[in-house]
């Protein structure tokens, strides 16, 4: 606590801080409720200096931080060090720029990803990567977990819609990467920075492509009577050479509790509902738009619909990203998982998920990403009975290892964080960890940003050994450049 | 143990003594190694490290004379005997290619692509990964950054890593494939890649029409972009002689309608479409521009003043609908001239190719904002500087 001392005595009257105790808890945790850590100290800057500031503070002390958005991370990114200060940007919240003969914006990290589309509307223009939660997230924690969401099938995830940031180094140091024009010279840094949750520094500033309001949306809900129908009616569309915007599929588990929440209709009686979504040009969506709803039917749909506005589909859509919030209405306590499997592994991982559910009896419930593989089972238990909180997390525990069995990932959308941090061992080697954090070395080699998040065993970062191949003390200091 | 000893230790006959031919943009090589496999590359780069030798990796040798000669090449590290698709995954639209294999080979991979436009014929992957090249085709599926999904690579110290995956959703771990892509060999060895492939699309078609002026290409490409039609590409090619074409790349199930829609907002015709490459020839200077799409009649006004202040055939071609454009012109030009007033109306000019004697005196890269934190990157990757030292920016 007595650096983080130092650290507010630094910043008092420069930075906004909280120092309170009892105001500091509603900081300490993310959307991983289960795990709390109240930090010593949260700093609340407004501007890029403000952040750089309290960085700069940070590193003269010692002291670790971590950066929180809107706080909505699902894997613990933005959970606190008790020794260390929460950085929270949800005060940065300025649309710099909508740029539309650029197609682009450039927003404050704090900015909501939706309000980033309300932005662009009225130009023609959206902001792609749709996480279900954009109606409160921010975009800087969307670049620190390259976000993805249902609509990232067709249109990739952050990563692939950030083409500049503003960033503060953990040294204190601002960089100002790329920006409106593409490919900036060097190591692609943005690629690099997106997607590595808060570990290499803070996004002070996000340039964003922005994606043309597609001319037509047409959106068709299917019913069947197994996830195995389902599964065979998605890979039929993709064998046709069709990437619908969206496919997402719920297991009738997921649909009671959908259905018990919003009454959002869907067929009664199915085991799955699969909602296809395609936008495009209109032409090109008609013609997709016959061939998939003709690839349902031939694949067994009992039920077949197809939304005749933008109400009809909303409501389509209103039981699947109800889903998470949904089963609090059958289970007292949920894990929600996300891991990602080859899409043509589907049926036998969604087997293998209901016997070990069975067998450990555990009731999951699934809503997934059918385009992608990538899966969300929602583990459902009761925290007030003995033993199945940890029945869940065992359960929990074996569909990760499933979708690495299966040539997957631990993580599609919501992060390693802290949540996951033990697992990575299950998909990399030591000499695949080691290599990625010598990345983090150097960026931050004193280990302050986000310290104890995605990797289990932190790698020492020491002093660069070598020697350096004929290469001029005043070129290697930056100072003379070799032309 | 001499090195040759040692190089031969770990891949057997497939060590040799080099040859004038294995030359790296003029500077000599000592050794040649050409591993079959990510074990044999790693047991190669051990040896090299062991003897302390500079390392250059070599696909088919299409762009050695990119970016800045290394500063000495002890040994090349020939990729060509890594070739071959590790697996095909059609349901699940992945592909996982060797890096000696050639870009073509993916390119058609039965009813599905890796959406890459190849310049350069013969290109393998990892050539392909090292130099980030692309072409129309990136406005609609993006450029080697947005495809590559995993990577495989040796270390400067021999150790394998991976990172990445598989299966296109994945973020588990630093996205290490896009530290490597463009990275010019400087990091690792590239051994492997894990690729998102797309349908290949039932229909193509590609209108071209002229435009007079600059304004009228700006214009142009403002009235493609509104009507949404979402467009595979959209290019302008203006030739040293004279004149802006812009034309419209389509693509999906059915085209005609969209044809008829490009045709009514920028007139020309429905043509072939053409084979893209770059806008120069051997021995020319090869640039690379790139600015955000707003800025592109002011770009395109900018060539043509260049053209007559310096009097040079600069011919341009690329991506309006991205804002990525290529310049060639002959080397007897004032090269430097021409990139110094490039720059100063595009977000960034980087000589991609040049003749050696002209690159010595040229400033390939341009200004590289976070050129301070790739060094430190380098550094620890390659502590020794021992990949293709000297060929990256900022000396790197």
């Amino acid at each position: 606590m007595e650096t983080a001392t130092r650290v507010a005595d630094r910043l008092r009257g420069r930075v906004r801080l909280i120092t309170d105790r009892h105001e500091l808890r509603t900081y300490e945790c993310d959307g991983l409720a289960q795990y709390k850590v109240i930090p010593a100290l949260v700093a609340l800057p407004r501007t890029t200096a403000e952040v750089a500031l309290t960085v700069q503070a940070c590193a003269e002390a010692g002291v670790p931080f971590v950066a929180r958005g809107s706080g909505t991370g699902l894997s613990g990114g933005a959970l606190p060090h008790a020794d260390g200060v929460l950085i929270v940007t949800a005060q940065m919240r300025d649309i710099v720029a909508v740029a539309p003969d650029d197609e682009r914006a450039v927003v404050q990290p704090g900015v909501i990803n939706l309000d980033i589309t309300r932005a662009a509307t009225p130009s023609g223009y959206y902001y792609a990567p749709d996480p279900s939660s954009q109606q409160i997230c921010s975009i800087g924690g969307n670049v620190a977990e390259n976000s993805g969401g249902a609509h990232c099938l067709k249109y990739g995830f952050t990563t692939n819609h950030i083409t500049g940031l503003e960033i503060v180094t953990p040294d204190g140091a601002v960089e100002r990467i790329g920006g409106r024009a593409p490919d900036p010279p060097g190591y692609d840094l943005l690629g690099s920075f997106v997607g590595s949750e808060g570990t290499l520094g803070i996004a002070t500033e996000v340039t964003v492509r922005l994606t043309p309001l597609p001319e037509a949306v047409r959106t068709l809900l299917a019913a069947y009577a197994t996830t195995d129908e389902a599964g065979a009616a998605t890979s039929a569309i993709i064998a046709a050479g069709i990437v619908p915007a969206a496919i997402e599929m719920m297991d009738a588990l997921a649909i009671e509790a959908a259905e018990a929440a919003v009454h959002c209709g869907y067929p009664e009686g199915a085991g799955a509902v699969l909602i296809v979504e395609l936008d495009g040009p209109q032409s090109e969506v008609d013609a997709q738009f016959a061939m998939v709803t003709q690839l349902c039917e031939a694949s067994n749909a009992f039920a077949l619909r197809v939304a005749a506005g933008d109400e009809e589909r909303a409501l389509f859509w209103k039981g699947r990203k109800s889903a998470f919030a949904a089963v609090g209405r059958i289970s007292p306590d949920y894990i929600v998982q996300d891991g990602v499997i080859p899409r043509t592994a589907l049926p036998e991982v969604l087997r293998r998920i209901a016997e070990i559910a069975a067998e450990s009896g555990v009731r999951v419930a699934n809503v997934f990403h059918a385009g992608d593989g990538n899966l969300h089972p929602l583990v459902l238990f009761d925290d007030a009975i003995e033993g199945q909180a940890e029945r869940a997390e065992a359960v929990s525990g074996a569909i990760l290892d499933l979708c690495v069995a299966h040539g997957g990932s631990i993580t599609g959308e919501h992060g390693v964080g802290m949540d996951k941090a033990k697992y990575m061992p299950r998909m990399f080697t030591d000499g695949d960890l080691d290599t990625m954090q010598l990345l983090r070395c150097a960026f931050d080699p004193d280990g302050l940003a986000n310290p104890g998040k995605v990797f289990p065993t932190p790698r020492l970062c020491g002093e660069v050994p070598g020697r350096h191949r004929g290469v001029h003390p005043l070129q290697e200091a930056g100072l003379a450049e070799v032309f | 143990m001499d090195a040759l000893a040692a190089l031969r230790e770990a891949i057997g006959d497939a060590a040799r003594p080099a040859g004038d031919a294995d030359a790296v943009a003029g500077v000599p090589a000592r050794f040649v190694a050409a591993p079959a496999s990510t074990v044999e590359t790693s047991a190669v780069v051990r040896a090299a490290a062991a003897h302390d030798l500079s390392i250059v990796v070599r696909g088919a040798g299409t762009k050695q004379h990119w970016a800045a000669p290394p500063r000495e090449v002890d040994l090349v590290v020939e990729t060509a005997r890594m070739s071959g698709i590790v697996e095909h995954a059609a349901g699940d639209l992945i592909a996982i290619a060797r890096a000696g294999t050639p870009l073509h080979e993916l390119q058609h991979l039965g009813d599905q692509q890796l959406a890459l436009d190849g310049p350069i014929p013969g290109a393998t992957i990892g050539g392909t990964v090292a130099a980030n090249t692309s072409g129309p085709r990136r406005m609609a599926y993006g450029t080697v950054r947005d495809l590559i999904i995993g990577i495989t690579f040796v270390r400067a110290d021999g150790v394998v890593a991976k990172a990445g995956g598989k299966v296109v959703k994945n973020v588990a771990g630093y996205d290490l494939a896009k530290l490597l892509t463009g990275s010019y060999g400087t990091l690792g060895v590239i051994t492997e890649c894990a690729f998102r492939l797309h349908p290949r699309p039932a229909a193509t078609a590609t209108v071209a029409a002229r435009a007079a002026t600059p304004e009228a290409v700006g214009a142009a490409l403002s009235g493609i972009l509104g009507a949404r039609l979402a467009p595979t590409a959209v290019e302008v090619d203006a030739p040293a002689s004279g004149g802006f074409t812009v034309s419209v790349q389509l693509a999906g199930v059915s085209v005609e309608s969209r044809v008829e829609a490009v045709q009514r907002l920028i007139g020309g015709e429905s043509i072939e479409a053409p084979q893209w490459t770059y806008p120069w020839d051997s021995g020319d200077a090869g640039l690379k521009l790139t600015m955000p799409l707003s800025r592109i009649p002011v770009v395109l006004q900018a060539v043509l003043g260049v053209r007559e202040r310096h009097g040079v055939a600069l011919h341009v071609s690329g991506s309006i609908g991205t804002g990525v454009l290529y310049a060639g012109l002959p080397a007897t030009g004032d090269v430097a001239a021409v990139v110094k007033d490039l720059r100063s109306v595009c977000e960034s000019v980087v000589v991609l190719t040049a003749p050696a004697s002209l690159r010595a005196g040229l400033d390939l890269w341009g200004p590289v904002p976070g050129l301070e934190l790739m060094r430190r990157i380098k550094a620890r990757f390659d502590p020794d500087g021992r990949f293709a030292a000297g060929r990256f920016v900022g000396g790197i």
